[in-house]
């Protein structure tokens, strides 16, 4: 059987999925909620249309080193969102959490073979999830967190409230349809 | 052949486990009708001459081109000469909203449009307002309709056209545009609809409907790309937007498209003898499928106006869906259809049509737009059916939203 690919799947976005993407978003890898996990990093808004949620457990190697023991995602958005989210859970599993927060944008990029300009985003927001969840796990521990990590929560924390901001505009957007309605 | 091979096949009964095909996507484009694409190929060849050539070669193009347009001027209720032949709906619309602004701008510098127009309309309106003009864009109610009242209220002295599309693209809500028609010739405003997803496929009579000037398309009704008319009442004050050889009275120049517009025409009366038998079939398959999706799917909800609306469409939105994923999932199905989902669109913004009938940018993003035409089948239905809950649920698992009190946390 020819699997339809992106051939037959012309995204509307300006560009079209790589096989990758497409096997990845068509049987995730790790999704669902995980009970009692140790870090929980929260991403995106409803409103723009991606929401992930990352969960990790975390435990350690051979060599005593915390490691990204079990991951898993939840996530509500378009193809690439959940594509770049079980992308990650691939790459961070196992990983040392030095190791996890290295992986970056052009990381999860390079994993997918490639990702639409427009859709680009969705792997910065795979990336701030990991992020968030293993500074949220450090927090719960009460570690010193390392200077990097706190910069890039402060940075995440920055652009959540721009979305909310955006999503203030939409509200005055409502309001004003519904007054020219009423008058 | 690089062409051929983006063609998407069809599944002949020989291959096995091939995906099945299903298009509902009709109301964004519509394949050409065979029969009409029969008699064009035919004329491909022969009718290749610059209609503006007085050699008889020329003439013989000319005839396909005047016949053509009696025939569409004569199936809208117009005279010939009102009906000026453009590329697309798209340049129709630009025509009429930039044409009609120029050449009346001794009487004033204010148009009045709906804000669930096409794309065409809307950015027309707003490049006018770089030019000085104003624009009133006015709401919708729930189920996409306009209030005439809201029309007559929004008329000042400086008025020259409103514009409301007939029926809506996405939600194929239908406006009342015979009262509309109505009171901007009492007020002696000039008013245009756009009628891209009504004409071929709903009665549309230019004097019924108390309009000026009317937009309509060939791609929309199993015609060929390329050609489109716009209906100009005689006697309303309109400036070119293309200038050129004077083609199409000195209204839109260049070389006309002949074997395009002759397929127009051809389509168009295709289109009018199907109508009676086609408007209830096709009714009967959408309701079907309404129905069916609003009983099988939790959290699914029907956009757009129950009744008023055309034939072909239907347009749901389901919570805590993102519809490119939706359609993506469809699409590894075998099935065609599209959404109002921002993550979709070029813009990343969410449908302005869903947005302006009341719905949050969450709800518009998981908007689904199914629309049926001339080669759907039932079993078609039973397909969209049958594959659409699995894969809703399938999304729904994946996501952390599952019921509706989540949606602030």
């Amino acid at each position: 059987m020819k699997k339809p690919t992106r051939k037959l799947c012309p995204a509307q976005t300006g560009g079209a999925y790589t096989d990758k993407v497409i096997r990845h978003f068509q049987t995730p890898h790790n999704y669902g909620k995980m009970e009692n996990p140790d870090g929980v990093g929260k991403v995106g808004n409803i409103v723009c249309g991606d929401v992930m949620w990352l969960y990790v457990k975390i435990g350690r190697n051979a060599a005593k080193k915390e490691i990204v023991q079990d991951i898993k995602f939840e996530t509500f958005g378009c193809v690439a969102a959940i594509a770049t989210s079980s992308a990650i859970t691939d790459m961070a599993k196992g990983k040392t959490l030095e190791a996890a927060l290295k992986i970056d944008k052009a990381g999860i990029v390079k994993e997918l073979g490639g990702l639409p300009p427009v859709k680009l985003h969705c792997s910065v927001l795979a990336a701030d999830a990991l992020a968030e969840a293993i500074y949220d796990y450090y927090q719960k521990k009460e570690r010193v967190i390392p200077k990097d990590l706190e910069e890039k929560h402060q940075r995440i924390a920055a652009e959540k409230k721009i979305i909310e901001e955006k999503y203030k505009d939409w509200v005055d957007i409502e309001e004003k349809i519904q007054s020219k309605r009423a008058g | 052949m690089i062409i051929g091979n983006h063609m998407v096949k069809k599944t002949t009964k020989k291959a096995k486990n091939s995906v099945r095909r299903v298009y509902m996507d009709y109301a964004a484009a519509t394949p050409v009708d065979p029969k009409v694409a029969k008699k064009v190929n035919a004329a491909l060849t022969g009718v290749f001459a610059n209609s503006m050539s007085f050699h008889s070669y020329g003439q013989a193009a000319r005839a396909v081109l005047e016949e053509s347009r009696a025939i569409l001027a004569q199936m809208i209720g117009a005279q010939s000469r009102e009906v000026f032949f453009t590329s697309s709906a798209t340049e129709s619309n630009n025509l009429a909203i930039k044409g009609v602004a120029s050449a009346n701008k001794h009487k004033g510098n204010h148009i009045i449009i709906s804000s669930i127009e096409h794309a065409c309309i809307m950015e027309s309106a707003k490049w006018l307002e770089s030019q000085g003009f104003t624009v009133t864009r006015l709401g919708v109610d729930s189920f996409g309709q306009v209030n005439p009242q809201d029309v007559a209220n929004a008329i000042n002295q400086s008025t020259v056209m409103v514009s409301v599309m007939h029926a809506n693209n996405e939600i194929g809500t239908i406006q009342p545009i015979e009262e509309i028609g109505k009171i901007c010739r009492e007020k002696n405003v000039l008013f245009h609809t756009d009628a891209a997803q009504t004409f071929g496929k709903i009665p549309v009579n230019v004097k019924k409907m108390n309009v000026d000037l009317l937009t309509a398309s060939s791609q929309k009704i199993y015609g060929p790309k390329g050609a489109a008319l716009l209906y100009v009442r005689e006697g309303v004050k309109i400036d070119p937007v293309i200038h050129g050889g004077g083609q199409e009275s000195g209204l839109r120049a260049g070389t006309s498209n002949v074997l395009a517009i002759y397929g127009f025409a051809l389509a168009a009366l295709e289109a009018r003898r199907n109508m009676a038998r086609e408007t209830p079939r096709l009714k009967k398959m959408r309701d079907r499928l309404q129905a069916g999706i609003l009983k099988s799917i939790e959290g699914s909800h029907l956009n757009g106006h129950p009744q008023k609306r055309v034939p072909n469409i239907l347009n749901v939105w389901f919570e805590f869906i993102e519809g490119e994923s939706l359609i993506i999932q469809l699409d590894l199905r075998g099935i065609a259809a599209s959404t109002g989902s921002a993550c979709s669109s070029a813009k990343l913004a969410p449908s302005h049509v869903l947005i302006a009938a009341g719905m949050k940018p969450q709800e518009a993003h998981g908007s689904l737009r199914l629309s049926l035409g001339r080669f759907s089948k039932d079993s078609d239905v039973d397909y969209v059916l049958k594959a659409l809950p699995a894969i809703i649920q399938r999304l729904r698992e994946i996501s952390p939203f599952k019921k509706s009190e989540e949606t602030n946390s």
